[in-house]
């Protein structure tokens, strides 16, 4: 019988289109649509899953964020998870924050909440930063099982099948341990919504970043945000001698 | 433009569908009063319509300015939160093409329908309910209309009239016992109105419910046909003839009583499901009772009061069509614009041609003013307005013959391919076409519209002749009455919207203000001229609701175009654009309609109707002789 963290950010949602900010400084956020990070859906309902196969007595989520990351924590409760932690962080603090504070907060609270397994999405697909995870488990200095494919409950811990170049890996693991879910996982449910109705009512504990003692001073100050370069207009050629000269010249071959 | 398509075709429509019934006796009803408007006297000055005043040529703007803002940042969140669970539902469990095909939701579906909470989405929490108000459940009808309007049938008759009675007139004892059933029991519930003979003119029907000896209960005996949800539902709300003693006469008269009726009562059968044009995967049935024991505990409302029963209830849902059918506008305006922009003929995509940009431009103008009047209207409903039954009238029938005319469209845009099945219009067609009939016809639902604001003005002028008979005692109310008539009458204009909009569309308000001046000199025209016999002038009647109809579009829009400026919206310049075009559009319908039931020589043309009209009724068909036949 286990307790799991779950981690879940919020994101501009997958159907966005994302626009930079004139002054280049980052991305529109403002009126734009926000959801959960796709691969921390997963997470959440493998850890609900835990739960209903009576493999976890208690699910807890956690977002890193300003307020409006309650949003997320909100949709995790409605989809299955005991109650919540909303660590918060200043929006204008938000924007610089890093993989590197996420863990220490992350680690702090796996102690602090004395949870057996800490299961996060691979990556947010905002940054694509793909690290949280893997510094969590190094923050705790605990075993880690990243690219989760299928989790297995065994005696002696997890038996972990992972998603690597080519094909699966299955690797044994003791608990305490962190995880990371990738796409196939399993399909997450969504909320219903009598269930989000009653994750209103559910505990959402609000602390700080200072309050676990994390320091989350920027270490990184970002340049500029720039588009991706526009699609060049293609040209026609007139025969297939045409366009190997043509590639010959650009160099492609 | 539009509109005149529709009202070309005037064909007399019959109505249909279980949740089927009007306001036709209420139009009867309202037919003395215009005499004897006693009683109508204080409620005359208590009126908070929009609409119900410019009959009577004044303005009472708090409906409609500023566009109406009732929910709390929380109910927002929380709305917000619901939506996606719902859009997912459509994107990943339900199937519209297989419900179509299949004529019914298949278990799975339905099974999850229930598990998502869309069957009881306005009862209170306390029932098991989701306790959400109109215009949170506005926001997911606009989902359903956008998805699957046969499942949106299903969900509706269910809740929007087939329990609501018992939300709107239950006892505690009542509620406590059905509505945790037809939340999340898996009860389904019907709305049992209409009969063979019985269908625009709801107060005929012969369904009869007689009293035992002992007093303890109701023995209901007749038939209902087209009940949404017919062959489904364990309980149903019915309406029956039951005889009532006059308390004062003592005189025994047929009235109209609603019952809660559980099928487990015992003599209640239904048909087979009817084979429909569209909406095909909802249940649509006869239900027959033979001898049903119903408990006297069973009343819904008072004993008498069926009629009031069932025009509320319908009154209390039908902002929800304006809803649903903007969402299904937005859809078809989606596929048609996504389709405009790919496409490529005579070397340029379509979206380069006239033709296709006005017909983009119209799809996405009235879907504005159809979703403006729908939570215009809920909005209004939540503030706890009791006077919004002109309202939703009006955006019942703009919503039901503005969806049709999109998804129209949206197959003329996309020509062969809109005519294929796999592109999912043409079933949208077909389902849409049941929102001109159902509910109330927006036949009936005009001639509604055009006698209760009349009826209200008539009570209004009465109210000035009697000051008259009285002058010393009522100068006020004279005088005001002499200075607004003064101002209109010399053209300065009455009414000033000024006010209530922004700057960029102060000339399109005062096009606005001066439609209602012409609306309010007209209808008072109307009732000097016909007095009480207006009833029977179904031809004005109707333009007089057009005018109506087109007067609260330019409104709602101007009002919520001027709070996106406010708000400063991202896409405020946009909607200020689609409120312009709008009231260009809509204020010369306007002035055409008020002319038209006004002016002497458009009721020549109308007697020509009425004579065409009877000849060909005379002869059963067309009465020509073909080109080709001899003499």
């Amino acid at each position: 019988m286990a307790r799991v963290l779950v981690g879940v950010k919020r994101v501009i949602d997958y159907a966005v289109k994302v626009r930079v900010k004139p002054d280049k400084t980052g991305v529109v956020t403002q009126g734009v649509k926000h959801s959960m990070n796709p691969f921390d859906e997963i997470a959440v309902e493998e850890a609900v899953k835990l739960k209903e196969k009576k493999l976890a007595t208690e699910v807890i989520a956690v977002s890193v964020g300003p307020t409006q990351s309650q949003e997320v924590i909100r949709t995790a409760l409605a989809m299955g998870a005991d109650r919540g932690v909303h660590v918060e962080i200043p929006a204008a603090e938000y924007e610089l924050l890093q993989p590197i504070h996420v863990s220490k907060i992350l680690a702090k609270l796996a102690l602090d909440e004395k949870a057996d397994l800490v299961i996060l999405g691979k990556q947010a697909i905002d940054d694509d930063a793909n690290q949280t995870a893997q510094m969590t488990a190094a923050v705790l200095d605990w075993p880690q099982g990243t690219f989760c494919n299928k989790i297995e409950k065994t005696d002696a811990g997890l038996t972990i099948t992972r998603e690597i170049d080519g094909g699966l890996e299955t690797i044994k693991t003791k608990t305490p341990a962190v995880l990371s879910a990738d796409l196939r996982l399993n399909t997450p449910r969504y909320a219903t919504l009598p269930n989000i109705m009653k994750a209103k009512k559910k505990p959402l504990k609000k602390v700080t970043a200072k309050d676990l003692g994390v320091d989350t001073s920027p270490r990184i100050e970002v340049v500029s945000v720039e588009d991706p370069p526009v699609r060049q207009a293609g040209a026609t050629v007139a025969d297939v001698d045409a366009l190997v000269a043509k590639l010959k010249e650009g160099g492609h071959i | 433009m539009w509109r005149n398509t529709i009202l070309s075709s005037s064909s007399k429509l019959v109505a249909v569908s279980g949740s089927a019934a009007t306001s036709c006796r209420r139009l009867a009803v309202a037919t003395p009063r215009l005499a004897s408007s006693q009683q109508e006297k204080s409620k005359s000055t208590e009126n908070e319509s929009f609409m119900a005043n410019i009959f009577r040529g004044s303005l009472v703007a708090n409906q409609v300015f500023p566009y109406p803002d009732v929910l709390t940042t929380d109910q927002k969140e929380l709305t917000n939160s619901l939506v996606d669970p719902f859009e997912r539902f459509f994107a990943e469990v339900n199937d519209a093409a297989r419900n179509d095909a299949n004529s019914k939701l298949d278990d799975t579906t339905a099974e999850a329908l229930w598990e998502l909470g869309a069957f009881g989405i306005q009862v209170p929490s306390d029932y098991g309910g989701l306790g959400l108000n109109n215009t949170q459940y506005g926001r997911l009808c606009t989902i359903v209309g956008a998805n699957d309007l046969g499942l949106g049938i299903t969900i509706g008759a269910h809740q929007s009239i087939g329990f609501k009675g018992i939300l709107l007139y239950g006892t505690p004892e009542q509620k406590q016992k059905y509505l945790p059933k037809v939340s999340t029991e898996k009860v389904y519930a019907a709305f049992a109105l209409t009969e063979p003979s019985s269908g625009s003119d709801a107060g005929s029907i012969r369904c009869r419910a007689v009293k035992s000896a002992d007093q303890k209960h109701y023995v209901l005996n007749g038939s209902k046909i087209w009940i949404s949800n017919g062959g489904i539902a364990e309980i149903m709300t019915v309406f029956a003839q039951t005889e009532q003693v006059d308390p004062k006469t003592g005189e025994k008269r047929d009235k109209v009583t609603a019952f809660i009726v559980e099928r487990s009562f015992g003599g209640v059968t239904n048909g087979p499901p009817e084979k429909k044009m569209g909406i095909k995967s909802s249940n649509t049935a006869e239900v027959y009772f033979e001898d049903v024991k119903i408990p006297i505990e069973n009343v819904l409302g008072k004993e008498g009061d069926g009629f009031k029963v069932a025009m509320n209830i319908l009154n209390n849902g039908r902002f929800g069509m304006g809803a649903t059918l903007s969402g299904t506008m937005k859809k078809c305006i989606e596929l048609a614009t996504a389709h405009a922009n790919n496409r490529v003929q005579f070397g340029h995509k379509l979206k380069t041609y006239g033709s296709i940009q006005e017909k983009l431009a119209q799809m996405s103008i009235l879907q504005y003013a159809t979703e403006s009047m729908a939570f215009t209207i809920s909005q209004n409903m939540d503030a706890g307005s009791k006077d919004y039954h002109l309202e939703a009238a009006i955006s019942k029938i703009y919503a039901s013959e503005c969806a049709w005319y999109v998804c129209d469209e949206a197959i003329q845009i996309l020509g062969g391919m809109g005519y294929m099945v796999d592109t999912g219009l043409e079933r949208v067609l077909r389902d849409l076409r049941i929102f001109r009939i159902f509910e109330g016809t927006n036949d009936i639902l005009r001639l509604f519209i055009a006698l209760t604001g009349i009826q209200y003005a008539g009570s209004h002028l009465k109210e000035l002749q009697r000051a008259f008979k009285n002058p010393a005692a009522n100068l006020g109310l004279i005088f005001k009455e002499a200075s607004k008539r003064a101002a209109s009458t010399v053209g300065l204009g009455g009414t000033d919207l000024s006010g209530h909009v922004v700057d960029e569309l102060q000339p399109y308000a005062k096009k606005t203000a001066h439609c209602i001046d012409l609306f309010g000199q007209s209808v008072e025209e109307l009732l000097l001229r016909y007095n009480k016999n207006i009833v029977h002038e179904q031809y004005l009647l109707t333009r007089l609701a057009n005018a109506a109809i087109d007067i609260y579009s330019m409104v709602v829009t101007q009002s919520r175009s001027s709070r996106a400026v406010k708000l400063n919206l991202p896409t405020a310049q946009h909607e200020i654009d689609l409120t312009k075009a709008l009231t260009i559009q809509a204020s010369e319908r306007v002035i055409k309609n008020l002319q038209a039931a006004t002016s002497r020589s458009s009721k020549a043309l109308n007697d020509k109707m009425s004579e065409i009209a009877l000849n060909i009724l005379e002869k059963d068909g067309v009465n020509t002789t073909g080109v080709l036949d001899q003499n």
